[in-house]
């Protein structure tokens, strides 16, 4: 039977990762952004809080929650800030080959190491000419004796250079195109990859993106992840959760957004009443909240079916795009709403906007999403 | 009709871009990330005439009219050079200065326009309060006379070139039973005692031009620094400039989506997705082609207004829908064109995402889109 109410139990993690996002990210997330500098002491926070690796199973050490609930925990911590997110956003999507096709073996070793400690992990696939296409991955993997050695550069990569696990996509068959990819986990204490240049970004500055090098980058045949040729696939289940991740992210942005502009436009006096006593004003406040609960009843929706088992790629892009787009739009407004207070940087709204917008373009750009979506309807 | 350049106004527009393109644009990307003023640039505008465009060349200006004025704005910025310069030439030219030439003693336009117009001196404009924005009738600074003197106490906020100026218009209460017309305007010199810049301030876009928070406190000015008479402070500075600022200011949004335009053009065409040129798909391309038809829009707007302005034709009317529309068409094109370069969009080495802050400010400086539809609308309808 269909019901829209959160179980007791998602209600007190959301309550928890509320008042954790609220203690511990609120009140240095504009530093954060503004020094564009990566935040040592979170991870140990959040590791504490309990907030890290929220859907890897507790047999491996993580928090066991379901799909929804650890997006419902997404949301609240964007809401705090979608650098601080992206941070743990990285996490699983580091993570979420190893949990999806790694072996019995490869998730006790990797997941024992990664859920015992305050740890980072990245993912691995866009390269400067392999953006939303990743059949132009360059980067090689060549079995080598019982090894693979892999080379390549790879561009853009939350938490690259720092995580302490990678997951790398490398071609092991260059003339298959996408069947050639395969999918590699990484240590960050492998000599071969290291940290390239960090990017300065618009938006989610707390959040490390970086160039990722992989040089002579020497991996035992045992950490290839499935089999060969199976990397596109895993990139792809991946991408799917990550998108209803950016979803939950877009929606704890707008979210965050609407509620400073509800609270200042009722304080703004112009003409001598309340801004928000403008009908302009209004509609505006109201388009946001309903788009708002779109968009989350959207993101519910995938991480419910993902939970359920249920193939949910269509609603998963549905989520992402929708949310993001909606995001967008919000966080313009509220800057708008905030006049020239919105355009400087003492107050909130501006990060709001620019933090915003990465949230079209990473994992598949809205347009990527649009073409998948309007093939599947086509192609009945 | 006629909706053709003069051979010298497109050799204008041409020398002005090429300018741009060579002496502003490839120097501003570090200044954007340190929120600092480029003032190599700003002399080298100030050589070539930019800064004193609008005026009489008895007063060291080019006599440009308002047209020329915004094809040189326009071009600027076609030429790469960032809005940040662009708004502190406007705030310094158009709201800073045009009040100075229209309703200026000859004494005031002696001293202050040929300055302005080498750019030796910086001016700015002191509207806006903390709690007196869309409403700008209700600022509460107010000038009290004192024998043959004013006396300024009160703070102004967001004020472009606040903390670099030499001389502030600023815009006080002289009477307050008068309401806006109680409203007189005073030409400040930065070194009169009582003038502060009490804070900068660190803004989401438009960092190569700095912006601060004014305090007055027991400002002494004399009379003769008044501009225009008692009481003329808000209506009078209103007609003087408020077509001016809200048509000829935001010409450099149109070179801005033009440049941007350009931008994409040639990286759909060099950027390779799924073997091809991302240029080739439908989605960019009609991208591109809407983006287009929002420059080719909002140019007409500005030029029309400027245009007008030459003419002595009013167009309160056509400078409120050219504001609205050029300054939110800015910003469609500088979200799209962050789309389309997709994860280069959002890193700061690229110019895109940079066009994409200083887009924002179009939609809220010099009268929001709000004010602006407010506007349009009362005009449309009248009282009833």
């Amino acid at each position: 039977m269909i019901s829209f109410e959160l179980s007791d139990e998602q209600k007190a993690i959301q309550k928890v990762a509320h008042e954790f996002t609220d203690k511990e990210i609120r009140p240095i997330a504009a530093d954060y952004d503004e020094e564009e500098k990566y935040p040592e002491h979170f991870i140990a926070k959040a590791f504490a809080a309990g907030l890290t690796y929220l859907y890897v199973p507790e047999e491996y050490g993580g928090q066991g929650m379901d799909f929804l609930t650890a997006c419902i925990v997404g949301e609240e911590i964007a809401w705090g800030c979608c650098g601080f997110a992206t941070i743990l956003g990285a996490n699983n999507l580091g993570t979420t080959p190893l949990l999806v096709t790694g072996t019995e073996e490869q998730k006790r070793k990797y997941f024992g190491d990664l859920t015992s400690r305050p740890s980072l992990a990245a993912m691995a696939l866009t390269e400067p000419g392999a953006g939303s296409d990743a059949a132009g991955v360059k980067t090689t993997a060549v079995c080598d004796g019982d090894d693979y050695v892999i080379n390549g550069t790879k561009c853009f990569i939350s938490n690259g250079g720092i995580a302490d696990l990678t997951t790398v996509f490398a071609t092991t068959d260059p003339p298959k195109g996408v069947r050639g990819l395969s999918c590699f986990l990484v240590s960050g204490d492998n000599p071969g990859i290291s940290g390239g240049k960090k990017e300065r970004k618009m938006g989610v500055r707390a959040s490390v993106t970086s160039e990722v090098m992989l040089s002579d980058c020497r991996v035992p045949a045992g950490d290839l992840l499935g089999e060969e040729g199976k990397g596109f696939k895993i990139a792809m289940i991946t991408l799917d959760k990550a998108r209803v991740s950016v979803a939950c992210n877009s929606v704890g942005i707008a979210r965050a957004a609407l509620e400073a502009a509800v609270e200042y436009a009722k304080e703004r006096v112009q003409f001598g009443k309340a801004i928000a006593e403008n009908q302009a004003v209004q509609f505006m406040l109201a388009d946001m909240s309903m788009e708002i609960e779109a968009g989350r009843l959207m993101y519910m929706k995938a991480a419910w079916m993902e939970t359920e088992k249920m193939s949910f790629s269509n609603q998963a892009a549905f989520a992402k795009t929708f949310c993001s787009d909606m995001a967008m739009r919000v966080t313009t407004d509220v800057v708008q709403v905030f006049g020239g207070y919105g355009y400087m940087r003492d107050y909130p709204v501006e990060k709001y906007m620019r933090d915003a917008k990465i949230n079209q373009i990473w994992d598949g750009t809205n347009q990527i999403q649009r073409v998948v979506m309007a093939r599947a309807l086509l192609s009945r | 009709m006629d909706f053709e350049l003069s051979q010298e106004q497109k050799a204008f527009f041409k020398e002005v871009k090429d300018f741009a393109e060579k002496e502003i644009a490839p120097f501003t990307e570090e200044y954007d990330r340190n929120s600092e003023f480029f003032w190599d640039g700003w002399k080298k505008m100030g050589e070539m005439g930019l800064l004193g465009l609008p005026f009489p060349e008895e007063y060291g200006g080019s006599d440009a009219g308002a047209l020329d004025t915004a094809i040189a704005m326009d071009a600027f910025c076609a030429g790469g050079a960032d809005a940040g310069v662009s708004l502190s030439w406007g705030a310094h030219t158009i709201i800073g200065a045009v009040p100075i030439w229209v309703m200026g003693t000859e004494e005031q336009k002696k001293h202050y326009l040929p300055v302005i117009s080498t750019g030796e001196k910086i001016s700015s404009f002191g509207l806006t309060e903390p709690d007196a924005g869309s409403d700008a009738a209700s600022v509460k600074t107010t000038a009290v006379r004192d024998g043959d003197d004013f006396i300024i106490n009160g703070s102004k906020m967001f004020i472009t070139n606040g903390p670099i100026c030499d001389l502030c218009i600023v815009v006080a209460v002289t009477d307050k039973e008068k309401g806006a017309a109680g409203i007189s305007t005073f030409i400040v010199d930065r070194e009169t005692p009582g003038f502060e810049v009490s804070r900068e301030l660190d803004k989401m876009g438009n960092r190569t031009s700095p912006t601060a928070e004014l305090a007055f406190n027991d400002c002494r000015v004399p009379a003769s620094s008044m501009l225009g008479g008692e009481g003329e402070g808000f209506y009078g500075v209103g007609k003087a400039t408020l077509e001016w600022e809200r048509a000829i200011m935001v010409a450099p949004a149109v070179g801005g989506m033009e440049c941007n335009i350009n931008r994409c053009i040639e990286y759909a065409k060099e950027r390779k997705q799924f073997g091809r040129p991302i240029g080739k798909f439908q989605a960019v391309a009609f991208k591109i082609a809407e983006m287009k038809c929002l420059l080719d829009a909002s140019r007409l707007l500005v030029y029309r207004v400027a245009w007008m302005k030459d003419q002595g034709i009013p167009a309160m009317m056509e400078a409120c829908v050219c504001k609205l529309s050029v300054t939110e068409n800015a910003v469609k094109v500088a979200n799209e064109a962050v789309q389309i370069f997709g994860g280069y969009g959002y890193i700061r080495e690229y110019p895109v995402e940079r066009t994409l802050r200083d887009a924002k400010l179009g939609t809220i400086g010099a009268g929001t889109s709000e004010i602006q539809k407010m506007i349009i609308s009362r005009l449309l309808m009248g009282k009833f």
